[in-house]
This record gives structure tokens, sequence and C-alpha cells, in this order.
């Protein structure tokens, strides 16, 4: 069958392999050895920082520069990339054979190369050159295998889903008709019905194909069924070897379960221990308004409508008066209270990271309004949007989906102390959330230039540090392993028993299941193209549990 | 002995642009763009006023255009980087709708141009603050010229005093906007880790005058 | 925002033209309007322009509604030059650097339909042209090296990303208590620190993307093109139009004695 695809499942032998990024002092990976044989299917494991996104980039010939080994000169520079051992595929470098191995990286958004949908997937096999009428036949039947063939080829790809971009990026790659298909955690950020649209139409190429597969997953419970063999990493060192763990699925998952939890693997079937709710240990939580006690209302929406777009000015005719925006989610109606936890979930696009930003007092509500009960707000007026930046941090609190937006300074330490400082207020609690987010090793690094986990935990620990009575969390579990996981629930419960108010966005059950409280769940947005356009059809909310 | 391996390293640094090279100045000058964008409507509300009194003033704050020629260069440091970002740049301010029509894209080319002399007069070899501020006086010395003395300039019917305050106006707007900023933006940026994979990625313990 | 680089929806004619021949057109008329300063050309190529609207997909109510912001900058434009330019004729206001004379002020208003002359064919273009289009007639046609025009052309289609990305992190600043409140130079140091993030932004997203790209083959080595950038006879025509309303507007401010060439404006 491989034969009719044109596809030749491709080997990768690694030996001795290893290497270190520029300007790094210890390598990522080292003293590699690993076979993988054609039409394998390996999953690929290991901590946050143990080299597996370097080893996928260097399978695609990817990594490090690509000119500089082109004139033989030696880097003469001790700062520059370093490589030892051997990495080959087929026998050959993979340098030397771009199109054998496609890659699919993480970011949906850096995964699209052009505007319109055809275009996008044709890219890939235009630099292989291949003659332009088998492109189309290319292009047809990778859309087909995606399952994104209804779409037209010039629609554009801004408007798909995370999803759909995911499938995009996926049949961009199958045009390709690579041996040897790497995917690096190719579901992150994607909701449970889009996990599984992915890793079913990988499953459906593969059985078409027969190509070689390495996937990078923190979750082993969605690709356990579909690999045939599951190999651990560990972070690279000069004593052993970089692989920790390798066998068939079922073999690993039985017999070295410890040894995978213990490294933060999330194993099917396997919460991380956390502390229960209920068990109150510290002392209350003084925010502006005093001592919290549980169940007050603090803030409330009411018929809520939320979009990210600003009022539009009209021109000339409409009086350069405002003209509201579409809203993506309308008629919310939530409560947040004291010790309480809300959850918001939903499919991806339908709007909970709009709704959470308009409830933390950051966007302007596009109709409805929200309003601070007198006890949260303390003299500083009753909506949120209007209060000063200062008041803001001190009373409500917003953790942002990615970390980085929200860095100011250049240094741990002075991003921790950021908030008090500004609210003149001595750091009492740094240390204390140094200690228990595990950063106290960091306070003088770079923000920037820490792992994915380490990023998150210090955005939740600097918003934190200004004590604010409601916490407002997107998506604070996304990319981490099970023992940060497990931390972040604890501490959070601790809140949430201190009298601190959790409002959290989130795919993730089990998170929510450990907090407790009210879960509000948003519908998927309607599909609003611009041919067929149904105005007013109802959206809104449910309220569940 | 150590005068040989410094050489090597420059050698061995190829010319050549890399993808990565090519997106990343593409990406500076397009988020130049949108930065421009967003602070000239704080701008517009400066512009008004001061083109009723002493239109020549608008000059000084034309640096804010010509970052990415500067910007683009320290970063990438390959030869035509100024060029290429500026003439980008141009380009996305067309696409966005500008008030200079297509000639947008001829003041790109030139201001572009003003930096990368610069920079050529010092072989691509020196990045510091002073050839920075000199980039950047040298592209709003063209962006001067060009806005006064070509058919399609905005300042060409102005008397020969007041182009001459213009061009004095947008040099030192270009040196301090363009080259100041664009020389302490790089040094923030290699600070943060992102220019790892670029020859710029020690900028930040460079030193200041050498 | 997120839509603004694609064209869906527009059939008009000119969209089917080369991108290459639009742009010729469009620029030789614009060189031809720069070359004077006179109310009559400008107004002609003006009445054109507006008569094209349709074949470019766009309505007036359209064109004003993206483009009031440069025709208000075009006013101003006009304003200056009123203002400053040498006088001549009799004067109608002096104050000190300012004065406003008969010579002055045709001068300040034949700049500002010059000015809207040369902005609209541009805007014209640009609603007709589909970006991708112009990157392949760019590569192909004018055989500009493609791993430049791709790899802009994709770092282009990040534009509309960057300007929710620079309203994001205007939240995510004011979430860690730096508002954009407070006095002018406040104000300034928080609007560069949101700079400063967007850039850090932009070089990370561009990172990945080259990754991407190279991924999927991208590089020096010659590639094909699963569409052909390709002339028909509408472009011949494309180009005709534009020389057409170049040479109308020269001929008619001859005629009229108004043709005022820019090197040798009247002192
Ligand atoms: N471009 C780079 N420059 C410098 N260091 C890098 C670069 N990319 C990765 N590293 C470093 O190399 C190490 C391995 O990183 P890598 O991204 O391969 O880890 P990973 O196993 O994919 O982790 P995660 O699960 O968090 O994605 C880390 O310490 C990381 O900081
Ligand atoms: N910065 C932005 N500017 C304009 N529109 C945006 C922006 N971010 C998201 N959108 C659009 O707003 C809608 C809601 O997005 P939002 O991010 O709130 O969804 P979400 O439920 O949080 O999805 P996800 O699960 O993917 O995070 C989507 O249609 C999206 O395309
Ligand atoms: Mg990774
Ligand atoms: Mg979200």
């Amino acid at each position: 069958m491989p034969a009719d695809h044109g596809v030749r499942p491709a080997t990768v032998t690694a030996r001795g392999w290893g290497w270190r990024h520029a300007g790094r002092p210890r390598p990522a990976v080292s003293g590699l050895d690993l076979d993988i044989r054609p039409g394998e299917r390996v999953l690929l494991l290991g901590p946050s920082g143990a080299g597996k996104s370097t080893l996928l980039h260097a399978l695609a010939g990817v990594l490090g520069d690509s000119s500089a080994g082109a004139a033989g000169s030696a880097p003469a520079d001790a700062e520059d990339a370093d490589e030892t051992g051997s990495l080959l595929i087929d026998g050959a470098p993979p340098r030397a054979q771009r199109g054998r191995a496609g890659l699919m990286q993480q970011d949906p958004e850096t995964q699209v190369v052009l505007s319109r949908l055809g275009d996008d997937v044709a890219f890939g096999a235009e630099n292989l050159t291949v003659p332009p009428a088998d492109i189309w036949m290319r292009v047809a039947e990778a859309l087909e295998d995606v399952g994104l063939g209804r779409l037209p080829l010039d629609h554009p790809t801004s408007s798909l889903s995370g999803g759909q971009k995911q499938r995009l990026a996926l049949a961009g790659i199958l045009a390709m008709r690579p041996g040897l298909i790497l995917l690096d955690e190719p579901t992150a950020n994607l909701d449970p019905a889009g996990v599984l649209e992915v890793r079913d139409a990988v499953g459906r190429c593969l059985a078409k194909t027969g190509a070689t597969l390495v996937v990078v997953e923190h979750r082993v419970s969605i690709w356990k069924d579909l690999v045939d063999r599951i190999v651990v990493l560990q972070p690279g060192s000069a004593t052993h070897s970089a692989v920790l763990i390798d066998g068939p699925p079922d073999r690993v998952l039985a017999q070295a379960r410890d040894m995978l939890t213990a490294a933060g693997v999330w194993v099917p079937g396997y919460v991380p221990q956390t502390r229960p709710r209920g068990t109150r240990t510290g002392t209350p939580a003084a925010g502006p308004g005093g001592a919290a006690s549980a169940g007050q209302l603090l803030l409330a929406a009411e018929d809520l409508a939320v979009s990210r777009e600003r009022p539009r000015r009209a021109g000339l005719r409409g009086g350069f008066r405002p003209v509201p925006p579409e809203p993506v989610q309308s008629a919310i109606t939530a409560q947040v209270r004291a010790g309480e936890a809300l959850t918001i979930t939903g499919p991806n696009g339908s709007g909970k990271s709009t709704f959470a930003l308009t409830l933390a007092g950051l966007l302007a509500p596009v109709s409805g309004r929200v309003s601070a009960t007198l006890d949260l707000s303390a003299g500083a007026g009753i909506d949120p949007y209007k209060w000063k930046a200062q008041q803001l941090i001190a009373r409500i609190g917003t953790v942002f989906q990615e970390p980085e937006h929200q860095f100011v300074t250049g240094r741990v330490l002075d991003e921790l102390m950021f908030g008090p400082r500004h609210l003149g207020r001595g750091g009492d609690r740094v240390d204390e959330l140094l200690e228990r987010l595990r950063l106290t090793e960091l306070v003088d690094a770079n923000p920037y230039t820490l792992s994915g986990g380490e990023k998150r935990r210090l955005s939740v620990a600097t918003v934190l540090a200004a004590h604010p009575r409601v916490l407002v969390l997107d998506e604070p579990t996304f990319g981490q392993d099970a023992n940060t996981w497990a931390e972040l629930a604890s501490f959070l419960s601790e809140l949430l028993d201190d009298g601190t108010a959790v409002v959290s966005v989130t795919h993730d059950a089990e998170f929510s299941q450990v907090l407790g409280g009210t879960e509000l769940s948003l519908r998927a947005p309607e599909h609003r193209e611009p041919e067929g356009l149904e105005p007013g059809r109802e959206e809104g909310k449910i309220k569940a549990s | 002995m150590t005068d040989t391996s410094a050489r090597q390293t420059l050698t061995g640094r190829s010319y050549n642009w890399r993808v990565v090279d090519i997106v990343v100045a593409a990406l500076i000058a397009v988020a130049g763009g949108v930065i421009f964008w967003a602070w000239s409507q704080g701008a517009n509300l400066i512009s008004a006023p001061v083109n009723a009194f002493y239109p020549p003033l608008t000059g000084l704050y034309a640096g804010g255009w010509m970052i990415p020629a500067v910007l683009g260069m320290l970063i990438i440091r390959k030869p035509g980087a100024a060029l290429f970002c500026e003439t980008v740049a141009a380009t996305g301010e067309l696409i966005m709708g500008s008030q200079y029509g297509t000639t947008v894209l001829i003041s790109g080319v030139l201001q572009g141009l003003g930096a990368e002399l610069v920079f050529a007069a010092f072989m691509y070899k020196k990045f510091n603050l002073p050839v920075s501020l000199l980039a950047g006086a040298g592209a709003g010395l063209f962006c001067g010229l060009n806005d006064s003395f070509l058919p399609w300039g905005w300042n060409i019917a102005y008397a020969g005093g007041d182009k001459l305050a213009y061009i004095i106006f947008t040099a030192i707007s270009g040196a301090v906007i363009a080259g100041g900023l664009s020389w302490l933006a790089t040094r923030g940026l290699a600070r943060t880790g992102v220019l790892s994979s670029f020859a710029s990625r020690k900028a930040a313990t460079e030193p200041v005058f050498s | 925002m997120r839509q603004e680089l694609t064209l869906r929806g527009n059939h008009a004619v000119l969209t089917r033209a080369n991108p290459l021949a639009k742009f010729a057109a469009v620029m030789l008329v614009t060189m031809v309007l720069a070359l004077s300063i006179d109310w009559v050309s400008a107004s002609v190529a003006l009445t054109f322009e507006l008569a094209l609207l349709p074949l470019a997909g766009l309505t007036v109510g359209l064109l004003w509604q993206r483009g009031w912001p440069l025709i208000l900058a075009a006013a101003l434009g006009g304003w200056s030059t009123t203002i400053l330019a040498p006088d001549s004729g009799s004067i109608l206001l002096d104050a000190r650097i300012w004065s406003i004379s008969e010579g002055s002020l045709e001068l300040g208003l034949g700049f500002m339909l010059r000015g809207l002359a040369i902005a609209l064919p541009a805007v014209l273009l640009m609603s007709c042209t589909d970006p991708t289009d112009l990157a392949d007639a760019l590569a192909q046609k004018a055989k500009l090296p493609h791993r430049f025009v791709l790899g802009t052309l994709a770092a282009m289609r990040l534009v509309g990303l960057m300007a929710e990305e620079w309203q994001t992190i205007g939240m995510a600043r004011r979430a860690r208590g730096v508002g954009s409140h407070g006095n002018p130079l406040q104000r300034l140091r928080a609007t560069l620190g949101q700079s400063f993030g967007l850039l850090v932004q932009a070089v990370r997203r561009a990172s990945r993307l080259a990754v991407t790209m190279e991924a999927r083959g991208f590089g020096d080595a010659p590639r094909t093109w699963a569409r052909k950038s390709a002339f028909s006879g509408l472009d011949a025509w494309v180009f005709l139009g534009g020389l057409l309303i170049a040479g109308a507007a020269v001929a008619s401010a001859l005629a009229a004695g108004t043709w005022n060439m820019v090197f040798l404006a009247r002192q």
C-alpha cells in the first residue's frame, strides 16, 4: 500500500548524538543512541527541558545555522552551537535531505505560512519541485485525509479554528509525502474534541501511507493506542545515556509506571495527589475590604456580551460615533464569590478568554455589565474596567493564557516585587511564593529565558504577590507536567480556603474537579462566514452544577 | 593569535541571509509598522497643532518611520538589512493604507539606503551606539531630502529656509528615535534571549562606544 | 483585522489583472502627477480614479470608511504648503512666519488635490490585489529572489496578529499594574514598554515561522509554482488605462495653462 502513495518509510539511527544550543553551557541532548525502524510509531516522553523538541528539530534538519557549515569553517566561537556523534535518516544527515521528514510544531499560529488554504498546503510540495499538476492532486488528497476537504481552496487560513489549523499543518506535511512524520505536542491548546480530531487524522494518514512517526506529548493516554513504542528521554548529562526507558506501550506503562510518574509524565488513570479542599490552614487573606467571609458576593456579570474588538468609529455620516462590534458571546450571567471557584469551559474560540478578561476589568463589555460589590471595590467604584491599574491589581489578579505577555522586568525577583512595590507595600509574601512555586533558584534569571512550566508558575506568582481577592486564571495547567500540576492545584485550593475567589478558564476536567465550585460552560461560537449570515441566532450561556 | 581567531569568526559568519534572517527582518519591519501606527494615534493629536503652528517641526517625529531600518540591521547584521527592512515596512504601510500612495515605497528605499550607507562605511563590523545614532541620522537625512526635494515630497513647495529646518529636524529625530531607541531595544532583546540564533545575541554586553 | 489580507468576496474585474500591470499603471499615474503641482491635472486624474472605483470592487462609501484618515492627512498637507510656500500675488493673510497669498493658496489647493490623486490609486490597487498574487508576480515575473519574496509574504500574514498582540500586551500590562494613565512621561514609558513586549513576541513568532518554512523544504534551491503568474489581455488594457489617465491629466493641465513643473515652480 505505501507504494501507492510514493511514501518510503524512513529509518532513524542515532549514535552518541548530542546537541548544545548556542550560548548554553550544557547540552540539551547528549549521548543519544536510538534506532527507529521504517514504519515504527514512537511516542517520545520526558520532563520539560529533556530535549524532546531539540531532537525533533534535528530530525527535521532545521537545527542550527544552515549556512555556517557550508563554507566548511569550523565555529571559532565557544558560544556557538555544538553537535556530537551522528544522527542519520536512511543513513544520511537530515539536513541533506529536506522533505524526507515533515515537522509539526506546537504553536498553531506559526504553522500556517500562507493566507489561503490551498496555497498553504501546496507550499511544501512546491519547495520540493513537484510538478504543478501533481501538486493540486496532492493538495486535494491531503485536505481530504485530514478532514478539511469541504473547504474551498481559497478559504482564508486566518479564519480557521485552532484545531483546524493543526489539521491544516498536518495536511501541509502530508502533501510533501514525507517518510518520517514528526509531531511536537500537536494537541496542546486544543479542546477535547479537537484533540481527538487531530489524533484520528494522524491515525488515518499513517494507516494509508505507512510512514514512520515520532510524536511528543505530555499526556500518554491520547496516543497510547496509536503508537507501538514509548521512548522516555532525560535531560542531557555526560554520565548516563539520554534514553531513560524504551519499549512497547503496555510493557512500559506496566513496568515503569513509578519511574514515569516520578518524572512527571501523565500516565493513564493517574491523577497526582493534591491537597483536599476545606482544610483551612493559614490566616484568612486580608484584602482592601478586610477579612473575607466565604460565600460573600464579590463580582457579578449581568447579561454580558463580550468581544475582543473595540468599537469602530463610524465615518462622517455616522457622526464619528462608535459602532459596537459583533459579540463572540452574549447573555452571560455569572457570580464570583469569596472562597469559591468558578470554572469556565467550552470549545476553542467560544470566547472563554474574552469573557475572563472582561470579568477581570481589562476589556470593556460590548453590552451588559460587570459590577464589583462594595466589599471588593472598597471605594474604587463599581465598574472594574474604570479602576486605575494599581487599584485593579490589589483587587483582581489576572494570569494570561500566554505568560510572556505579562513580564515587565528583566529579573525574576524584580518581577515578583513589582506589584507590591507599586502598591507601596513590602514583599512579605514574596519569599513564601518563591518557595512554594519552586522558583527560589531562579531569582536572578531573566523571565523570558525560563522553561515553559517555570514561566507559567512565575506569572501566577507575580499576580499573587499583590494579594488580589479575586484571581482569574486562563489555562493555568496547560503544558505542565504532572508534578507542577499537583503543586499548582494544591496551592489554589489553599487560597480558596483562605477566602480568595478563583475564576479559571480550563479544558482540564481533573483540575476543575480538584477546585470544585460552579462551572460555566460557553457554547461553541457560530460559524460566522462572510456568506450565509444568520443574524440573531440565539447564543448564550448554560449554567451547570 | 587572538587576532586571527577573531578574523576567522568574522569570515566564518556568513554574509548569506538564512531563512530565519529574512522572516525575522520582515516581521521586525511589520511590527515596527504596527508600533508606529499605534503611536501615531497619539501623535495625530500633537500633529494638528504643530502643523498649524510651524509645519517643519513635524520632522521631529519622522524618526519613528525609520526604526525598522536601524533595528533590523542591529539585529540581523547582514549587508542589506537596513534597506530590506525599511522597504518592507513601507510596503506594509502601503498595504494598510498610506496617504503617500505608492511614493511611500520610494521614501522607504531611500531612508533604508541612508542607514545602510552608514553601516557599510563601517564595513558592517560596528554596531555600537555612535554608529547607530549616525545610521539613524543618515536615514533621517535621506528622509528629509526626499520630502523636500523630490517631486513627490510633501514639502517640495516650502521655501528654502523651511526645507533646511525640516531636514535638520528629521536628521535629529532619526538619530534619537531610530538610532537611539533601536540600539536600546536591541540590547534589551538580547537580554531576553530571543536573539540567540543571531549575530547580535551578545549585544547586551557589547561595549557602548567601540 | 484578521481578514484584512485576503480579498475573499471581491470579484471585481480588476482583481483578475496581474498585480505587476496594475502596479505599473498606478506608478505611471503617480509619477506624472508628482511632476506638477496644479489643480487641473490633479482633479482630472481624481475624476478618472473615482470613476474606476467599481472596477476594483469599491464604492464611495467603502472608500470613505477606509480612507477618511488619509483624506484628512491630505488636507493637512495642503494647509502646511499654503502657509509655508513662498508668496506670490496679493497677500491675503500675514502673521509673521505664516502668510497666505493668492499664489500660495493656489499651490496649497493644488497640493491637496494632488495628494488625494496620488493616494487614491494606491488604495484602489491594494483593495483589488491579493498580496499572495503580488508575491507570485514579483517572484515569477519580476524575478526577485523567491526566498525574500515568500519570507516577507509569510511575515506580512502576521500583521493582523501583531495588531491583536499589541492590544493583548496592553491588557496584560494593566493586569500587572502598569497603566497607560498618568502624565505624558509615564504614558510614554508605558508605550515604550508595550512596544518592547511586542518586539520580543515578534522575534519569537518569526523564528518559529522560519523553522516551519524550512521544515517544509523552503530554501535556496529552485522551486516550482503551483499557480503560474501570467499576463493576459486584461493587463494590456490596465496599462493603457494608466497611460490614458496620465495623458489626460497632462494634456488638460497644459491646455488650461496651469501645468506647473515642481522643479521650475513659480517663485
Ligand atoms: N534555541 C535555543 N537556544 C538556546 N537554548 C535552547 C534553545 N531551544 C531549547 N533550548 C534549551 O535546551 C533545553 C532542551 O529544550 P527542548 O525545547 O528540547 O526541551 P523539551 O524536552 O522539548 O521541553 P518541553 O517539554 O518544555 O517542550 C532546554 O534547557 C532549553 O532551554
Ligand atoms: N486579540 C484578538 N482580537 C480579535 N479577535 C480575537 C482575538 N483573540 C481571539 N479573537 C477571536 O475572538 C473569539 C473568541 O476568542 P477567545 O480567545 O476568547 O476564545 P477561547 O474560548 O479562549 O478559545 P481557546 O480555547 O482557543 O483559548 C475567537 O473567534 C477568536 O478568533
Ligand atoms: Mg518542547
Ligand atoms: Mg483562550
